[in-house]
């Protein structure tokens, strides 16, 4: 749980901006008068430049009734400004031979252009005008409102697993906004309207709640004097109001999910425990549980992997899962597809003998050692990928954890013991804090 | 204002986008394997690519699937390393190895630290050229592979692929999954994959690219202990598929809630004169962006789908033009007529003077961006082999794009873009579509 449970807009400072550089020296950090914070990540090799601008707002800051508003917002943003028309953004950049996109999460929204170094001007030029001047119509509505509704059907209901996702979600979230899909309910879809979708623009989009990240060929000094021309000018929102995020009560009962379909092919079982995330200041068990996820299901050489897909041969597929990026709790989850001729109810109870078995055994310290040696060499290889580094900063920085805290991040890693990790395994797994879901063909219909 | 605005726009337009510099050179090994290599010491690590023409189109006749499940064993074990004291090795390396299979090559990759390169670079050679192949392991990963082939076979998107490439390619390899089918992997012995594996690498097809810090005097050595002990020759190339294509709407039937759709006809070669015209004609027509004609009218004109695009799908065998859009089944019909109006529109009129502008702008400015990262020159550069392209290509290309005229691709689009071939295959519950 974060300790602050709710964030509150920075207001605008007017102490001299600090300029951090990291450890890792291609990694520059400061402020803009306004609140905006600046992370630049420098890569000379090819004169490419990646700019993003991360919202700290995502589908958790929606209106009860509004799901989806924050992902159709980000469609609609590439809509008219006072100063640009429908769909020109995205021909500006194309025409200068650049790649746009923009993507929605639980926590943040992000817009995206990878574009030659010396176009970056532009692109903060129409980026900045589209944080306070968009220009929406009914027909826009209308009109993408059904592009959304068929981006639903592909992703999700076209798909028994997302389907089952969804329901697992619903069920391990009773009273946050982590328990419904980024991309809405489609009923609520239906009825996003003008109203609540600039309702939600309003109130999250503003400089001093949002992370401007540069990554490529470019300096920090050019990225600040851009920076300062043109987000700086935009006013921080004055209001220094407080969004406050309802919140999970403590989870007393064990919940189960059954979903049926036809269309599955592969029935599997999934155990969603109730997780802390990482937390500013405060990473510690966040990373036991990212080493966790690793020793016990990340990959051929994991525990699960090694009970279950080698030495009985139930499972065709056993692992395990943390994504300890986020504002709020969230999960753990451990996935068994078991082999054909196994049942789910018999996987689910190998599951479970295998995870106490796992907690009795300990880790293995070779192990814990390779996975360590792998997560430094990782340091390595993301210097050749600085739009990587740029991500993980935005991530970071957009859930509430600082510069600082990402760039610890690696040491407390690394820091992580073995007693550590089996203490994590054995706070997480409590049956009494999760979701068992089964993913099952639907038996009345045979194909 | 709006006005003024678009005027900063154009002034900015004018000049020319930086231009990719890849210094690529070529190495021959002592042993007479030939690589493109691009120096990059600045991060101690390399990126390396191999591939090996013929890939999974080399299966024997009823042994479809072997050459992908014998490339997903490749990593199962060697020697006294069985599969989790292989993976135990390369995880103590912070290495990282990919073995993938497709249509026209198999591919080997490899990323390794210059630290530990030489005992990376052995274990490669011993995944590639020494492969377990253990009954335990086969028969392990042989349920993986169905596990798979099953979950395909409730997926519309597969099912729609599936139904395109058996109508296009008939009897040809293009015209099944190269995972094979639940009764051909099913009945594959161990036979099977040792003979899969000496089909397919050998030295007459390798195609290498290296990119990071290593100097050529280093590469070839290597590339020598890695690639020397493989058999001069595998087994013969596969010929080129004669397409089938004659139009029309294929309906399959499944149940769900958004109906999709894979249409297209025959294409045109990479090395076919007009290919540039080509490639420009289709950025306008249904290349991914939002800009394309087929994504202005299918979806930000009338919302009728969240994605739709077509490319060039120019491959060893067979050249076909293809796309792909999906819409909720009551509103499927509709994106199909508008598909097919474009089609015919273009085909008729081309495209106009101000967006092959446009296009070739994005695609000169565009190429740069592709050589970032040692990984993805390295792939780059087997592409650019195996298509038969110079060394120098990096830099002459975007004077390519710059000749083509708007008489070249009106000219291409009338021959190419046919509407009365063009097939569409939708699998779904399409309301008031049938087959004809």
């Amino acid at each position: 749980m974060t300790k602050a449970r709710a964030f509150l807009f920075a207001a605008a400072t007017a102490l001299t901006p600090v300029t951090v550089k990291a450890a890792d020296d291609q990694v520059t950090t400061f402020s803009l008068d306004n609140g905006m914070q600046v992370v630049v990540v420098e890569d000379h090799r090819a004169p490419v430049v990646q700019h993003m601008v991360w919202y700290r707002a995502g589908s958790a800051d929606e209106e009860p009734g509004a799901s989806g508003a924050a992902h159709f917002l980000e469609h609609l943003l590439f809509k008219a400004t006072d100063k640009l028309e429908s769909g020109e953004f995205s021909a500006v950049v194309a025409a200068n031979g650049g790649n746009d996109n923009a993507f929605t999460s639980y926590d943040y929204t992000a817009y995206f252009q990878r574009v030659a170094a010396d176009r970056l001007e532009l692109m903060m030029r129409m980026e900045s005008d589209r944080m306070r001047n968009i220009r929406l119509t009914e027909q826009d509505i209308l009109t993408e409102r059904d592009v959304i509704i068929e981006e639903r059907n592909q992703r999700t209901e076209n798909n028994p697993r997302s389907l089952f996702g969804e329901q697992m979600s619903a069920a391990q979230y009773l009273n946050h906004g982590y328990g419904i899909p980024i991309i809405g309910w489609m009923h609520e879809m239906e009825t996003l309207d003008l109203e609540n979708t600039m309702a939600y623009y309003d109130r999250f989009y503003h400089p001093n709640n949002a992370v401007l990240v540069v990554t490529g060929d470019v300096t920090p000094g050019n990225v600040r004097e851009l920076a300062e021309t043109y987000y700086g000018v935009i006013p921080a929102d004055p209001e220094k109001r407080t969004y406050e995020r309802t919140q999970e009560p403590p989870q007393r009962a064990e919940r189960r999910v059954i979903y049926r379909d036809a269309r599955v092919a592969q029935p599997y079982v999934q155990r969603s425990y109730s997780a802390p995330e990482r937390d500013p200041g405060s990473q510690e068990k966040a990373a036991a549980l990212t080493i966790l996820a690793e020793v016990l299901g990340g990959g051929t050489t994991s525990y699960l992997a090694e009970k279950l897909q080698f030495d009985t041969q139930k499972a065709v597929y056993a692992g395990s899962f943390y994504r300890g990026t986020s504002r709020d709790d969230t999960s753990f989850d451990v996935l068994v597809v078991p082999s054909p001729g196994v049942s789910l109810e018999e996987a689910e109870t190998l599951m479970d003998e295998t995870l106490a078995q796992f907690i009795e055994d300990g880790v293995d310290a070779e192990q814990l050692a390779r996975i360590k040696q792998q997560l430094k060499a990782a340091q390595i290889y993301a210097r050749d990928n600085v739009d990587s580094i740029g991500n993980r900063y935005g991530q970071a920085m957009s859930t509430g954890l600082s510069v600082q805290d990402v760039q610890d991040w690696p040491n407390i890693l690394q820091a992580v013991t073995g007693d550590d990790v089996i203490e994590a395994a054995r706070a997480v797994m409590n049956k009494r804090a999760s979701v068992t879901g089964w993913l099952m063909r639907d038996e009345e219909v045979t194909q | 204002m709006m006005r003024i605005f678009a005027t900063l726009f154009s002034l900015v337009f004018l000049t020319i986008p930086a231009q990719a510099e890849v210094k690529i050179e070529e190495v021959i090994s002592p042993g007479g394997i030939k690589a493109w290599l691009v120096q990059e010491p600045s991060i101690p690590f390399m990126a390396l690519e191999i591939r090996f023409r013929g890939g999974a189109s080399l299966d024997a006749p009823d042994k479809r699937g072997a050459i992908y499940l014998m490339t997903g064993l490749l990593e199962e074990g060697t020697g006294d390393l069985d599969s989790r004291g292989f993976a135990k090795e390369v995880e103590g390396l912070a290495a990282s190895f990919g073995y993938d299979t497709g249509d026209d090559a198999a591919r080997i990759s490899g990323r390794f630290l210059t630290e530990n390169r030489d005992e990376a670079v052995e274990l490669l050679r011993r995944s590639l050229l020494e492969p377990s192949f253990n009954q335990p392991d086969i028969d392990r990963v042989r349920e993986q592979v169905l596990s798979g082939l099953r979950s395909d076979a409730q997926d519309p998107n597969n099912i729609a692929r599936l139904e395109w490439d058996s109508k296009t390619y008939g009897d040809h390899p293009y015209g099944s999954a190269f995972k094979g089918t639940v009764e051909s992997v099913e009945a594959l012995t161990r036979d099977d994959i040792v003979a899969a594996h000496s089909a397919v690498f050998a030295k007459d097809r390798i195609y290498v690219g290296a990119v990071g810090d290593i100097t050529p005097e280093e590469l070839g050595p290597m590339l020598d202990k890695l690639l020397g002990d493989l058999p001069d020759t595998g087994a013969a190339m596969p010929v080129q598929a004669d397409l089938q294509i004659e139009g029309g709407l294929h309906v399959t039937e499944f149940d769900t809630p958004q109906s999709v759709a894979i249409f297209g006809h025959s294409g045109i070669d990479q090395d076919d004169p007009d290919f540039f015209a080509a490639r420009i004609l289709n950025q306008v027509l249904g290349a991914g962006g939002f800009e394309s004609r087929l994504t202005t009218e299918v979806r930000e004109k009338r919302g009728l789908t969240y994605g739709v695009y077509s490319y060039l799908a120019s491959q060893d065998l067979a050249a076909t033009v293809q796309g792909q859009v999906a819409s909720a089944n009551d509103r499927i019909g509709q994106a199909i007529e508008v598909i097919k109006d474009e089609w015919a529109k273009a085909a008729s009129e081309g495209i106009t003077q101000k967006e092959l502008d446009a296009a070739k702008t994005y695609v000169t400015g565009a190429y740069p961006l592709n050589f970032s990262g040692n990984g993805q020159i390295a792939r780059i550069m087997v592409g650019m082999q195996m298509l038969g392209l110079p060394i120098d290509y990096i830099a002459t290309r975007n004077e390519k794009v710059e000749a083509v005229t708007l008489e070249d691709t009106n000219r291409v689009a009338a021959y190419l873009l046919k509407p009365d071939n063009l097939m569409f295959v939708v699998v779904g519950k399409p309301e008031g579509l049938s087959a004809n």
